[in-house]
């Protein structure tokens, strides 16, 4: 297929709606219709919204698991490796690997790197800190999406992308506003 | 703070020439305030805490401003030289310690002991076993290591408080001696405590020979030779009892405090507890009765026990002497206490006994019973067998020698115009009624001669600091007359103290002689009448041999006094006037820690819990439960540790002090401590406890009658280190009579269960293959005498708190002495339990330690390590025994350069914030298995002993190593008696102890003779024996509650 | 608590009808960029003034020692330890809240969660100071403490339950932390896009991080949120269970006992509970906040604490009853000294303040009207401190060996230190009020029709 003409600098078409119940069906339309480099924006978590984007990421679990996993054995390997071969003694007639007793520190790491791993990965993953992304260049989406706004954004890289008819499309969709996001 | 004259500051640092340093506007200003804190040089004392401003702050702050100083100008320092030996002194290995035979002495009497020297320096006392007086050392020996030291000793020779010579004051001296030459010395007195130093003893002769109208007095306030001038009237020469425990079955003591009072009390308490020792199967033991007017500690080791007002005393002597048999001695009626039933009961078990049976007189008793007796022991022909009565062994000359009384009137016939007091301090401890301090004015020349400024030194013209026993030559009796040598292991501290013969020498032909060539001279003389031996008989080839020996044992062989023969007494003295039953009475006694008086500022002392009533820092008026309330004087509330005001009239003079309600002391009868509310004795001893001194008269010294007790209705903080005396029906101290321990010898095991290591979690992966320390301690034997107490506080370094930490409950004192009654308040039995760090082997306090400072060591001991410890004192909550001590603050004193001197060397001082506790004496077990390594060998049994083994009068404490079977302590575990403490929890502790064993005469006490036919009382069950007794059991300190 | 059938949108009705996004992001968002209310200086002023009294307090422990307070020997712990024990119990109910609510799906959680949070970090942050200046060598103990070899190579006892407190205490509160922060990052955007003055929007734009409300983000954004509850649940009920270990594994009567963990949890819960009524009740008065925090959320939070209360009770009745039954003296002791011995009115007045006062809440009348709620909370929070108290003390002042009895009393130092820390906590928490949504704006969109899309099945 024939790339696409970009008007230079244009990061994709934003169209604004009046709620979630329009954002999600504006959001299926445009999958239906093929998009699929396109975001969508709320103040609030808007259930069933990735879904309909296409966006299925379950990849924040596995930061979580393997965080734990790393967790428990550092705290194990920790008590046992310092108490029983680094520095062994008798400490109250107690045997030198007392698990019962370590299992303790064991418990409390699993769950510290498990959520510093869940936190920290979920933010990774969304390519957090973000000091600029193009989005805010819409003087409506500064002002509004973080409290009363629903956007959805077509990104220019969309193989399907073309100025003229995506801002048609978008249209079709009865959005309040359309604006063009400079990238 | 006083104001400060700001311009007169400038106006004196103007006028300084050069660079002057000065640290505060105080020091300038040199306001009392600063001179007074430039003394107080002695953190470790009362004062230090009662004062808001902690002297310790106002050191930091001076610290602080100081450096500022220094920072301004530097000061150039002195330069000092390092100067090796030429020839090191004898035996000297550098970093080892030495052991040196001397004495310290009582109320002039030797106590025998072995000094350790570290470098030079005196820092710890132990028994000198070899000596026949020797064996254990008391709390006061051990202490003196710290009078010794003490920065308030005197310094300096004052007249009229200006520092004057040496040259000076012997120059007065020959002076005022010219004066006397002329009516030979009829002015001149010389005034003693007892003496028995037999080179005294002949320089005063020679003196009162060359002034023949010369006077010696010696004047003792407490243990002084009353009991042989008692005997000496009925008998015609003056004896002193000495007695032979060790051969006594059956003993009755007639108020005679005799194993924790007198310069005996050490030989006695050991004899004593020979006969109670229950080892190796054996089921015989001796039988004591007491008769007291106060609670003693021979009193808690008695198995039958009255408590009786003093006067009445001399009934039940009468009465029992009667029944023995005794011409002369008829019954009269006893005191309420006392039964026919029981007088008849002890007369039939002492004849029984006959030769085998001993009676003792308190010395606070009177004439009349000391001569009973003697008597009766004379009846009973135990006179050679259990008791030998010597020679006095107190020196004399006669017709040259008065009393105080007699002093006190020539002085204010104005007749004494030099007055020398050597030692004492008679304007403290007079009787008040002869008013000695105010007759002392009238005296032209007095001549005071002390360890310490007091409050004699303060009304004399002269003052010589006396040089301490540790510092000079000299000798001195024990108590069987054996001529113990006093060497010194360091020169005087301060250049102008002078040993006693040094100060006597300027009276006599020779005032420049030494201590030494004294003695030695006068031991020549001896030597030369040949009677000198050496222990196995072989004479001295020479008097250097002669004198090197007995330097180096600590005494001369073969001067032991011979028994001497008493006939019958020329007449036992009158029965005195009835007393009526309810009359109140008063005793006066030394007190336990600072006896007479002397010890005052010894801080050590002062923070020894006192046996019963475990007061430190204070003397109490102690009264019976009954009498209390007769007299409307509430019971001490210990919880708040609070105690009420009374007033004790006698003759219209009084007294106040706190009340303690004592269970067992004898009711209608109130009992005063001597030694406190001195006003010159120092910053530590200065202004505490009231003194009972004040109401003490010459002709009533120990006991009187008529006296008034009123509640003030104020409140008084005493500092006491138990609050609660009831065992709450807990098997800890586990006793019985000794029919039960026949029938179940066992029976201390069975009072609690003890889990297997197959119950328990973990089970058990530790043994401990190399050496395993235990210890074991007789409860049978331990008579509560505080020794080892002490004995730690100086080998371990341990720092003195003060009152209000005390009474905040933080004392310090590694090892303690728990005190707990058992039956009704009016005459419980007395338990003492030494308690210490157990070294548990599961112990509770290193498992929740959270830096791992406390851990097991190969040897199993748990050890403390000071500087890992960051105080969470997690395991002093934790430890079940409560043994931890914590440096809530700065305790050590950092400062005082003496108190330094004083330490152990090898045991770390340790900081703020840190915890501490017993460490079975890790450094001299680390000693004896360096010792043992070079020598490639295992340590010996009974190479180490802790310092508080070594101390104990009664051997008590055992210690050694758990794997060696042939070991004391591995054989004494194993005995039935053994038991470990709280071993329900499972801790495994090291120490354990033998179940006290008492012999109560089965017709007295019947109950005690029926053996329960299952003398076992099962598992977590005190056995029958014990609940029974625990059922009743009300005490003291529960009553305070 | 399952939501309402018949509701339109989950939790609604813990949301007073009529508010949209937009009039939920003024009036939250408006507490802050609006005129701060006099009574806030006032009550900040009050905070930073005991504040001083705590560095001051401090200050002179470091220069004299612990020995300035009341502990002694047998008594080795004091003040410090209960105030520990207590700031960390009020700490749980916010955890609770924001992670065992959110599983739960309780949506009255959401108006009180984040002030909840915050109230468990500022209590953490009070009591994190006890168990560090108690010790006598805090200059030491602050790190000797931590997992690593000094220069020995020698580690800490991992058997010390004080250990499991480092390890527990620490990493509640660094969770505590980051799932605050989480919650906070779409505020910290609200903020960073209506803040007034430009340095304000840039320092609250650094800490939203860049956030845009993406939808994909929001989907990682909730997983994230659910997953880290899931782990503060097991994380929040650990802590009080571990801080219960410094007792329950030692061996002393009153202490030794299997029954702490879940009587310590509870105790926590209530405390907590306690605690964010005690402080939400003015707040909500102060700024006016009627339409987000409920009748029925303070009506919830009252159940809570009657409930938690209960199990509290039962556990005291379980230790007399054990006391009794235990068939061990010291045991028996230990509890007939805890009722007749010297701190007897201690006891009595715990009893009096979490058995008795609690029972009012079983009327809805005293649940539903603030100032009778608030009466009982504030009996709640001091009965909460008793009990630490009687738990330390009487156990310890009295344990094994008659003649080592001794008392406590607790001396100026103690009490200065103690009324010091709550200056911190009102401090921290004013300065949070000023400059933070204290209710999470977005979690209260979602309670509006606006945040759902009609249609789709709602994936609850």
């Amino acid at each position: 297929m024939s790339e696409p003409v970009l008007a230079p600098g244009l990061h994709g078409l934003m169209a604004e709606f009046n709620d979630a119940t329009e954002l999600v069906r504006a959001a299926k339309a445009a999958h239906a219709a093929g998009y699929r480099q396109m975001d969508a924006y709320t103040a609030a978590p808007v259930h069933g919204l990735a879904e309909a984007l296409g966006h299925d990421d379950r990849r924040v679990q596995k930061f979580t698991f393997t965080g734990g996993v790393l967790g428990f054995c550092a705290g194990l390997g920790l008590c046992y490796w310092a108490s029983v071969i680094e520095y062994p003694m008798n400490i109250g007639g107690r045997p030198l690997n007392s698990w019962v007793a370590f299992s303790i520190p064991t418990y409390e790491l699993t769950i510290l790197f498990g959520g510093l791993a869940t936190t920290f990965g979920m933010l990774a993953l969304c390519g957090f800190p973000q000091p600029y992304h193009p989005v805010f260049n819409v003087e409506a989406f500064r002002k509004t999406a973080s409290s009363t706004g629903f956007f959805l954004c077509i990104e220019a890289a969309d193989p399907h992308f073309d100025q003229a008819s995506t801002r048609a499309f978008l249209e079709g969709l009865h959005p309040k506003a359309i604006n063009e996001v400079n990238a | 703070m006083s104001d400060i004259d700001l311009s007169a500051i400038r106006a004196r640092l103007a006028s300084a020439s050069g660079p002057t340093f000065w640290r505060s506007l105080d020091e300038v200003a040199e306001t009392p305030e600063f001179q007074q804190y430039l003394q107080r040089e002695f953190p470790e004392n009362a004062a230090e805490w009662s004062d808001p401003a902690g002297r310790r702050q106002f050191l930091k702050l001076m610290g602080a401003s100081l450096a500022l100083a220094g920072a301004t100008a530097c000061t150039r320092q002195p330069t000092e030289h390092i100067v090796p030996y030429v020839v090191p002194p004898e035996g000297y290995v550098p970093g080892k310690t030495q052991l040196f035979a001397t004495a310290v002495p009582r109320d002039g009497v030797a106590e025998p002991v072995l000094a350790v020297s570290h470098h030079g320096r005196p820092i710890k006392i132990e028994p000198n076993a070899e000596h026949p007086a020797g064996g254990g050392t008391s709390r006061f020996a051990q202490a003196s290591i710290l009078e010794l030291y003490d920065p308030d000793r005197s310094q300096t020779l004052t007249f009229r408080g200006e520092i004057r010579s040496w040259t000076d004051f012997v120059g007065a001296m020959a002076g005022a001696l010219s004066a006397a030459q002329s009516n030979g010395g009829a002015g001149l007195r010389f005034l003693t405590g007892t003496v028995t130093s037999p080179t005294i003893a002949s320089q005063l002769e020679t003196i009162l020979g060359i002034y023949p109208q010369a006077r010696w007095i010696q004047y003792e306030p407490v243990g002084g030779d009353d009991v042989a001038g008692a005997l000496g009237a009925a008998y015609g020469q003056r004896v002193a009892p000495v007695l032979k425990l060790e051969n006594a079955d059956v003993i009755l003591s007639l108020d005679g405090d005799f194993m924790d009072s007198g310069a005996a009390e050490l030989r006695y308490a050991r004899t004593f507890a020979e006969r109670r020792r229950l080892e190796a199967g054996g089921t015989t033991m001796n039988r004591l009765y007491m008769v007291e007017s106060r609670t003693s500690n021979t009193g808690t080791k008695a198995d039958h026990r009255v408590a009786v007002r003093a006067a009445d005393v001399d009934a039940v002597a009468r009465a029992v002497a009667a029944g023995l048999g005794v011409a002369g001695a008829t019954a009269g009626s006893l005191p309420a206490k006392v039964t026919a039933e029981w007088v008849s009961a002890v007369v039939a078990d002492l004849k029984a006994a006959g030769a085998k049976a001993l009676v003792v007189a308190g010395e606070q008793q009177t004439p009349a019973v000391q001569v009973l007796a003697a008597a009766m022991n004379q009846a009973l022909g135990a006179i050679g067998s259990t008791v030998d009565y010597i020679p006095s062994p107190a020196a004399r000359v006669d017709g040259r020698t008065g009393t105080l009384t007699e002093l006190v009137g020539d002085m204010s016939a104005g007749k004494v115009e030099v007055l020398v007091i050597l030692g004492g301090n008679p304007v403290y401890d007079a009787p008040v009624d002869l008013g000695f301090a105010d007759q002392l004015k009238k005296v032209a020349v007095r001549v005071h001669a002390g360890l310490f400024k007091d409050e004699t030194a303060a009304r004399c013209e002269w003052h010589v600091p006396l040089a301490h026993p540790l510092e000079a030559w000299g000798d001195l009796r024990a108590y069987d007359g054996t001529v113990t040598i006093v060497q010194p292991l360091i020169a005087p501290l301060y250049d102008t103290a002078k040993a006693p013969s040094e100060v006597l020498a300027a009276f006599g032909d020779n005032p420049a002689a030494t201590a030494l060539e004294t003695l030695r001279a006068y031991w020549e003389g001896q030597f030369g009448g040949g009677s000198l031996t050496a222990p196995d008989g072989a004479a001295f080839a020479s008097f250097d041999k002669f004198w090197r020996r007995a330097v180096h044992d600590g005494f001369v062989y073969g001067t032991a006094a011979t028994a001497a023969t008493i006939g019958a007494p020329s007449s036992i003295p009158a029965a005195p006037a009835a007393v009526a039953a309810d009359a109140l009475e008063v005793t006066f006694s030394a007190d336990p820690t600072v006896h007479d008086g002397r010890y005052a500022n010894n801080a050590w002392l002062q923070e020894l819990p006192k046996p019963l009533n475990k007061i430190t820092w204070d003397n109490v008026i102690v009264v019976s439960p009954r009498t209390a309330e007769r007299l409307g004087l509430p019971a001490q509330r210990l919880t708040k540790y609070q105690a009420a005001v009374a007033t004790v009239t006698l003759n219209g003079r009084s007294v106040s002090g706190p009340v303690w309600v004592q269970a067992g002391h004898p009711d209608n009868s109130v009992n005063l401590q001597l030694g406190y509310g001195r006003t010159h004795a120092g910053r530590v001893g200065t202004g505490i406890g009231y003194d009972a001194y004040r109401i003490r008269r010459s002709t009533t010294p120990w006991f009187a009658t008529g006296v008034k007790v009123e509640n003030t209705g104020d409140t008084y903080t005493v500092a006491s280190t138990q609050m609660h005396f009831n065992m709450e029906q807990r098997a800890v101290v586990r006793s019985a009579p000794l029919p039960l321990y026949k029938a179940e010898p066992t029976f201390a095991q069975h009072m609690t269960h003890v889990p297997k290591y197959e119950d328990t979690l973990h089970g058990n992966e530790w043994q401990y293959d190399g050496y395993k320390w235990g210890m074991v301690i007789d409860l049978n034997a331990c008579d509560g005498c505080n020794a080892c107490v002490v004995a730690c506080v100086s080998e371990n370094n341990i720092p003195v708190v003060g009152k209000t930490q005390v009474a905040t409950g933080r004392e310090m004192h590694w090892l303690r002495i728990d005190r707990y009654y058992e039956g009704d308040l009016d005459s419980p039995t007395v338990h003492d339990q030494p308690l210490t760090c157990m070294q548990c082997e599961n112990a509770p306090c290193e498992v929740v330690c959270p830096v791992a400072a406390t851990v097991h060591s190969q040897e199993g001991l748990n050890d403390m390590v000071y500087n890992r410890c960051v105080g969470t004192r997690y395991c002093a909550n934790n430890c079940p025994y409560k043994v931890r001590r914590f440096n809530f603050l700065l305790y050590a004193d950092w400062d005082t350069t003496t108190l330094k001197m004083a330490r152990n060397p090898e045991v770390t001082v340790r900081s703020r914030g840190v915890m501490e506790k017993c460490t079975y004496c890790t450094q001299r077990i680390s000693a004896a298995r360096i010792t043992a390594k070079l020598e490639d060998r295992r340590v010996r049994d009974g190479e180490i002993k802790t310092a508080c083994q070594s101390a104990c009068p009664t051997q008590a404490i055992t210690f050694g190593d758990l794997n060696d079977p042939e070991s004391r302590v591995a054989k004494l575990r194993a005995e039935p008696r053994n038991y470990g403490l709280l071993e329900d929890l499972n801790t495994r502790p090291r120490t354990t102890y033998l179940a006290a064993v008492r012999n109560p005469n089965p017709v007295l006490s019947p109950e005690a003779a029926q053996v329960p036919a299952h003398g076992s009382g099962g598992h977590g069950e005190p056995s029958p024996s014990k609940s029974d007794e625990h059922g009743k059991a009300a005490t003291a300190g529960a009553a305070t509650h | 608590m399952l939501d309402h059938p018949k509701e339109a949108v989950p939790g609604a009705r813990y949301l007073a009808p009529g508010h949209s996004f937009g009039s939920i992001s003024d009036k939250i968002s408006g507490i802050i960029t609006g005129r701060t209310p006099f009574s806030w200086f006032i009550g900040f002023l009050i905070g930073f003034s005991i504040l001083q009294v705590l560095l001051v307090a401090i200050a002179y422990l470091l220069f004299k020692g612990t020995g300035i307070w009341g502990v002694n020997n047998p008594v080795g712990w004091g003040f410090a330890i209960i105030n520990f024990v207590w700031w960390i119990g009020i700490g749980h109910a916010g955890t609770l809240i924001s992670a065992i609510l959110m599983l739960f799906r309780q949506h009255w959680r959401t108006s009180i969660n984040r002030a909840a949070e915050a109230m468990t970090v500022f209590a953490v942050a009070c009591a994190a100071i006890f168990p560090i200046f108690h010790t006598g060598r805090p200059w030491l103990a602050a790190y000797w403490l931590m997992p690593y070899p000094n220069t020995m190579g020698l580690w800490p006892n991992f058997r010390s339950p004080l250990i499991w407190d480092v390890f527990a205490v620490s990493t509640y509160a660094t969770i505590s932390i980051v799932f605050w922060y989480l919650g906070l990052i779409p505020d910290l955007a609200t903020m960073r896009d209506r803040a007034k003055s430009p340095l304000a929007a840039r320092l609250y734009g650094i800490f939203a991080l860049g956030w845009r409300g993406s939808a994909i983000h929001w989907q990682r954004y909730e997983m994230a949120s659910l997953l880290m509850a899931g782990l503060s649940t097991p994380l929040v009920l650990s802590v009080h269970t571990v801080v219960s270990f410094d007792f329950a594994v030692s061996v002393i009567p009153g202490w030794h006992a299997t029954i702490f963990p879940p009587y310590f949890v509870a105790g926590a819960i209530y405390a907590g509970f306690a605690m964010v009524l005690t402080l939400m009740i003015p707040m909500r008065a102060i700024y006016g906040l009627h339409d987000f925090i409920t009748e029925r959320h303070i009506d919830n939070m009252a159940k809570v604490t009657l409930a938690t209360g209960l199990i509290v009770f039962y556990g005291y009745c379980m230790e007399a009853f054990f006391g009794w039954y235990s068939a061990n003296q010291f045991e028996q002791f230990m509890i007939t000294n805890r009722m007749q011995g010297p701190y007897a009115p201690y006891y009595w007045a715990l009893i009096f303040c979490n058995g008795v006062v609690p029972q009012l809440l079983w009327s809805k009348k005293v649940r539903t009207s603030v100032l009778p709620l608030f009466a009982v909370c504030m009996a709640v929070n001091v009965g909460m401190w008793l009990e630490r108290f009687v738990i330390v003390v009487t156990s310890l002042h009295r344990d094994f060996l008659p003649s080592s009895w001794g008392m406590y009393y607790p001396t100026i130092w103690d009490w200065s230190t103690f009324i010091g820390t709550m200056g911190l906590f009102l401090t921290l928490f004013y300065l949070f009020i000023r400059v933070l949504p204290m209710i999470s704006i977005f979690e209260i969109r979602t309670l509006t029709p606006a945040a759902h899309a009609k249609g789709d099945a709602h994936h609850e």
